[in-house]
């Protein structure tokens, strides 16, 4: 299982990137299995961390996608709505989320050592 | 803190071989069942490409015996056993005194006075309660055999051909529904040509003891494990109701597509199902979002029904789901389905979405 040190983890799986890229972790995608619908949020939209602001959907099931700092949502990632399997194939690349403008982090997320050792 | 009492969750004889094979685990009406291996779509294209195996070992099995066994089960279930010969399969329903579904349900039948149930693994004391109470007073023995067979679903256009090589039945001269004994791997085995995927197939019915070296030998063989995901997917496009979804204890069962399952004859709760039901079963497609049970269905802006099962359609490239609407209701060729507050456009599909 995949966790770039580069990132910082949120206990529900977000990563978020030092320019406020935001996706799910490979343990994650991993979970939910075949990515088969994301619901993204849109561009603008102020939120708030801890907040509900997209949802990624597999065969089976619908997950929700809490933002892991607050800010404004400043692009998404428009290739997700042809091919959802990106978030599979490529979690901390291709398979990115959406980005923040971000004002403030959230106070619980960890780095990579912490959040592996939570999901392993 | 509280103390909880958790029940613990009953395994299969397969259990271990599902824990090699890496199998990801989820609790399942009270059962430790594999969910996927590989992944749902690798698993469901296998099935219907080729061919996949299901453990479906925690359906229950009860055997009826007696002089009165025909007469039983043709009192406590709505389809016509009479017309079940030895060696054949029947699909049948377990109705309630109010109309509504105690289990969908499948009888085999092995001779004249001696008959094979095989019942929805969450509903086996529940249906063992109903069967005993209305058992009383009849020359008929019920033994609940659950815990004596490992069940091997093998699915697909390549079952028969696959399995052929390995027993020493003529698989091609038995139709849909037959119900037969034979060698497989060298195992002894019951086979039946039924399944819940649409595909050709045969359910096999192993000893306990003999199901985890059987598994092995037909992984060995080229069958692809599938779990509960594909089973689930492959039964939506199938159009197949799932008891605790399409049927229920306090749901007419003429809901559904199925009313060739109730035939003209007395039976348990027959005057409740002779009063047309309320809601009908219809199917529906969507572009892009799945819908999952639960989701309010919509006609002209007013909430008719709610979605039963959903998921995206491996098989057609996109979203599938059954839907409970109201009767007056039932018959317009478009719907919008709620989704988190937005209404999303649906068309009407008839069921089955996907037919061989």
């Amino acid at each position: 299982m995949q966790t770039p040190p580069e990132l910082k983890y949120a206990a529900s799986h977000e990563w978020l990137a030092g320019d406020g890229t935001v996706g799910i972790s490979d343990f994650a995608q991993d979970q939910l299995g075949d990515v088969v619908y994301v619901e993204l949020p849109e561009v603008g939209r102020v939120v708030t961390a801890g907040e509900t602001v997209a949802v990624v959907e597999s065969v089976k099931t619908a997950s929700d996608i809490y933002a892991p700092a607050s800010g404004t949502v400043t692009a998404v990632n428009e290739a997700l709505s042809g091919t959802p399997e990106l978030v599979n194939s490529g979690p901390y690349e291709d398979g990115w989320l959406f980005k923040l403008d971000v004002t403030e982090e959230s106070g619980d997320l960890m780095d990579a050592g912490a959040y592996a050792a939570a999901n392993t | 803190m509280t103390p909880t009492t958790e029940t613990p969750l009953k395994r299969t004889p397969l259990h271990a071989a599902h824990l090699r094979a890496g199998a990801r685990m989820v609790p399942f009406g009270g059962w430790d069942m594999p969910v996927q291996y590989a992944g749902v779509k690798a698993e469901h294209e296998a099935v219907r490409t080729r061919a996949g195996m299901f453990d479906v070992s925690h359906m229950g099995e009860f055997r009826v015996t007696g002089p009165d066994a025909e007469a039983f089960l043709q009192r406590v279930t709505t389809n016509d056993v009479t017309k079940l010969r030895p060696g054949r399969a029947q699909y049948n329903w377990l109705p309630n005194d109010a109309g509504g579904l105690v289990d969908d349900i499948y009888v085999y039948r092995v001779a004249d006075t001696e008959f094979l149930l095989v019942v929805n693994a969450s509903n086996i004391e529940k249906d063992w309660a109903h069967l005993q109470a209305h058992a009383a007073g009849s020359e008929v023995q019920l033994s609940d055999e659950s815990g004596d067979w490992g069940l091997i679903a093998v699915q697909g256009p390549e079952a028969g051909a696959l399995l052929q090589p390995h027993t020493d039945v003529d698989l091609g001269a038995k139709k849909k529904n037959a119900f037969f004994s034979g060698t497989l791997l060298e195992f002894p085995v019951l086979f039946a040509r039924t399944g819940y995927t649409g595909e050709d197939g045969f359910e096999v019915f192993v000893k306990a003891g003999d199901a985890e070296a059987l598994w092995d030998r037909l992984v060995a063989v080229g069958l692809t494990p599938a779990g509960l995901g594909a089973r689930d997917t492959l039964r939506l496009e199938a159009g197949f109701p799932l008891y605790g979804h399409e049927f229920a204890e306090d749901l007419h069962p003429l809901a559904s597509t199925y009313a060739w399952v109730v035939k003209d004859k007395e039976h348990v709760g027959r005057a409740a199902i002779q009063a047309a039901p309320p809601v009908r079963l219809i199917g529906l497609a969507l572009d892009r979002v799945p819908v999952r049970e639960g989701y309010p269905v919509l006609l002209g802006g007013e909430t008719v029904g709610h979605v039963t099962s959903g998921s995206s359609s491996p098989t057609l490239g996109h979203p599938i789901a059954m839907a409970l609407v109201r009767a007056d209701a039932a018959s317009a060729d478009a719907y919008e389905v709620e989704v988190r507050g937005k209404a999303h456009p649906a068309r009407r599909m008839d069921l089955p979405f996907y037919k061989r």
